[in-house]
């Protein structure tokens, strides 16, 4: 198990050192830079501030410096946010898509397991055809549509809630709703497949011979093998999750890390680029371990297999 | 040297048997078509699929106006006998706009999904037919590439190098072919240990010859189940960041742009939204409802890893 822990996380610095590096390298080879855009800056001006900001050494010598300073944790100073540390803008809004990003998981946990579960029980009547259905149009119907036609309903008709924002805990409804439903789906399709699997074994007959109830053989018995699926597909949701949040804090105009990213690549805000990237990816890989080591605590044979 | 070469065609057709399941797919392929025709939804997927593909080729052909056609006295309209679908607020009519879209949405879809699809193949061969350690390289590189954000990569790619659509596709399929490759591998490693391969290798067949010709042929069921739900997965990434205003360029118009002009506008003119959002939908539902449907047709069980 540790050897299983150990060979993954080394191989998840190796892939976090070639996100850093390609995109080091893409950011500057890109054209056009963080001071193009600038008014009337004279040539004087130009090289002192890219001296200010070591863009004047050798580009090895850059890519070293930046290693050097992320051994430390310090992300380097924004270009475009004069004063600002890169560490300090991700600091003010990482909460923010975090806090978005757990009430979607949890929207997407709650429904998608709950209704693949009752669809795999009542498999073949009206309840499971209602379940699955639901699971297909949520694969198929893109939050970018989804969220406005919410908007629309819930907040421009109903008056419900606030369109956009991100003040009361009312304003959290929506966007953690849509982008909950989005992965409910895929999580209900997988929990229904994974709890017919199990409903079929013979422990689960065992169970009910020994006279437990219904309720406690499907929680107790069966979603424990049920959900292995769920497991292994939570790496990449949560991954998607993130990601998603793009598009969802555009729609909601939240003030989350996802805006500030497309933001500052439109900015050629080097640093920020990169220390976004860097914090996405730290993320999912980070939640990808967590996501091997869960599975093989619950299923003996993937252990057994590694 | 006649001797050795002369036998040489008698032996090549000593193979034919070999090929039987391709030679005889016929009646395999029309067998899984009637499945395919008595699931209700994957055939219904089938024909919406066509339906809208042919509307989206043809329709702007029929159309009396052009996707960049302005009427500025008429600006937004509600869905009427001259503009079925409305018109924008630039008085442009919405249906040929919607269809204009789809054919860019469509392609790209396509196009990225034949880059996936070409990559994904011949990567998975490789490694499944070779195994051992090109094996292990091979399908650990894969894992750490897993790992990497693609989409925040396709974003920046986007926004660096110019919304250009060409390479908004070949990035898309660069990014999803990780899973075909995945699929194809273990296809092929459970291929390549039947007797037929043995045959085809002791009659001293190159092993290009032999994955293209007798392993490929073999796994085309996976391989076109996959195809299908990746078109979706790919028509999804490309209006995401068509939605971010990564994509496709006005005047020019894709789903994902109608989309987020409807979003834009959609309290004063719900149309803009539900037309290209209800469309959008309606094909992602059916080509997954038609993978699906392909899948159970051509008996596919789904891959472990």
């Amino acid at each position: 198990m540790l050897r299983f822990i150990t060979s993954r996380f080394l191989q998840s610095l190796l892939a976090l050192y070639l996100v850093i590096s390609a995109t080091f390298f893409m950011v500057r080879f890109v054209p056009g830079g963080p001071f193009t855009a600038e008014k009337a800056v004279t040539a004087e001006i130009l090289r002192n501030l890219e001296a200010h900001y070591g863009l004047d050494k050798p580009l090895w010598r850059q890519y070293l410096d930046y290693l050097g300073s992320l051994m430390h944790g310090d992300l380097g100073p924004s270009f475009k946010y004069p004063n600002r540390t890169v560490n300090e803008i991700l600091g003010d809004k990482l909460p923010v898509s975090v806090e978005l990003g757990l009430l979607s998981l949890g929207v997407a946990l709650v429904l998608g397991i709950g209704l693949g579960t009752i669809a795999a029980v009542r498999r073949n009547t009206w309840v499971d055809y209602l379940a699955s259905s639901f699971g297909m149009v949520g694969i198929s119907v893109p939050t970018f549509v989804v969220g406005p036609l919410l908007v629309l309903v819930a907040a421009i008709h109903l008056g419900w809630f606030n369109a956009s924002g991100w003040y009361t805990a009312a304003d959290r409804v929506l966007p953690a709703l849509v982008l909950g439903i989005a992965y409910a789906a895929p999580i209900s399709r997988l929990t229904r497949g994974g709890m017919l699997e199990v409903l079929h074994q013979d422990f689960i007959r065992t169970a009910r011979a020994k006279g437990a109830s219904e309720f406690r053989v499907v929680t107790r018995h069966a979603l424990r093998g049920g959900l292995l699926p769920v497991v292994s597909f939570l790496g990449p949701a949560v991954a998607g999750i993130l990601t998603g949040s793009f598009v969802i804090e555009t729609i909601f105009q939240i003030p989350g890390i996802g805006r500030e990213f497309v933001n500052s690549a439109f900015n050629r805000d080097y640093t920020l680029v990169l220390g976004t990237v860097i914090l996405y990816s730290v993320l999912i890989m980070a939640l990808n371990l967590v996501v091997d080591v869960v599975q093989a605590w619950m299923n003996p044979k993937v252990r057994l297999e590694s | 040297m006649n001797a050795a070469s002369s036998p040489q065609p008698p032996v090549d057709s000593l193979v034919l048997p070999a090929q039987e399941p391709v030679e005889k797919g016929n009646s395999l392929w029309h067998d899984a078509w009637l499945r395919l025709r008595k699931n209700k939804l994957a055939y219904f997927g089938l024909w919406t699929v066509i339906v809208i593909t042919t509307a989206c080729v043809i329709g702007p052909f029929l159309s009396p106006y052009g996707y960049e056609e302005q009427d500025l006295d008429l600006g937004a309209a509600p869905p009427s006998g001259k503009h079925w679908l409305g018109t924008d607020t630039l008085g442009r009519d919405l249906l040929v706009r919607l269809l204009y879209g789809g054919r860019v949405s469509l392609a790209v879809g396509l196009a990225a999904t034949f880059v996936a699809l070409t990559i994904g193949v011949v990567y998975g061969a490789v490694a499944g037919f070779f195994g051992g350690k090109r094996d292990a390289v091979m399908m650990r590189a894969v894992d750490i590439m897993y790992a990497l954000p693609f989409p925040i990569f396709v974003i920046l790619l986007m926004v660096f190098f110019g919304k250009n659509i060409i390479l908004l596709f070949v990035a898309i399929g660069a990014v999803e072919w990780l899973t075909m490759a995945r699929i194809v591998r273990s296809q092929v490693m459970a291929i390549k240990k039947m007797e037929f391969i043995e045959a085809a290798r002791s009659l001293g067949f190159g092993r290009r010859r032999i994955i293209f010709r007798h392993i490929l042929p073999n796994i085309l069921g996976p391989i076109i189940v996959y195809t299908t739900l990746t078109i979706p997965g790919v028509m999804l990434l490309e209006s995401f960041l068509s939605f971010l205003g990564l994509g496709v360029q006005p005047p020019m118009s894709s789903w994902g742009v109608l989309i987020k002009d409807g979003s834009d506008k959609m309290e004063e003119f719900p149309w803009l939204l539900i037309f290209p959002g209800v469309t959008f939908s309606l094909t992602l539902f059916s080509l997954n409802f038609l993978g699906d449907g392909l899948r159970d047709a051509l008996d596919v069980r789904s891959s472990k890893d």
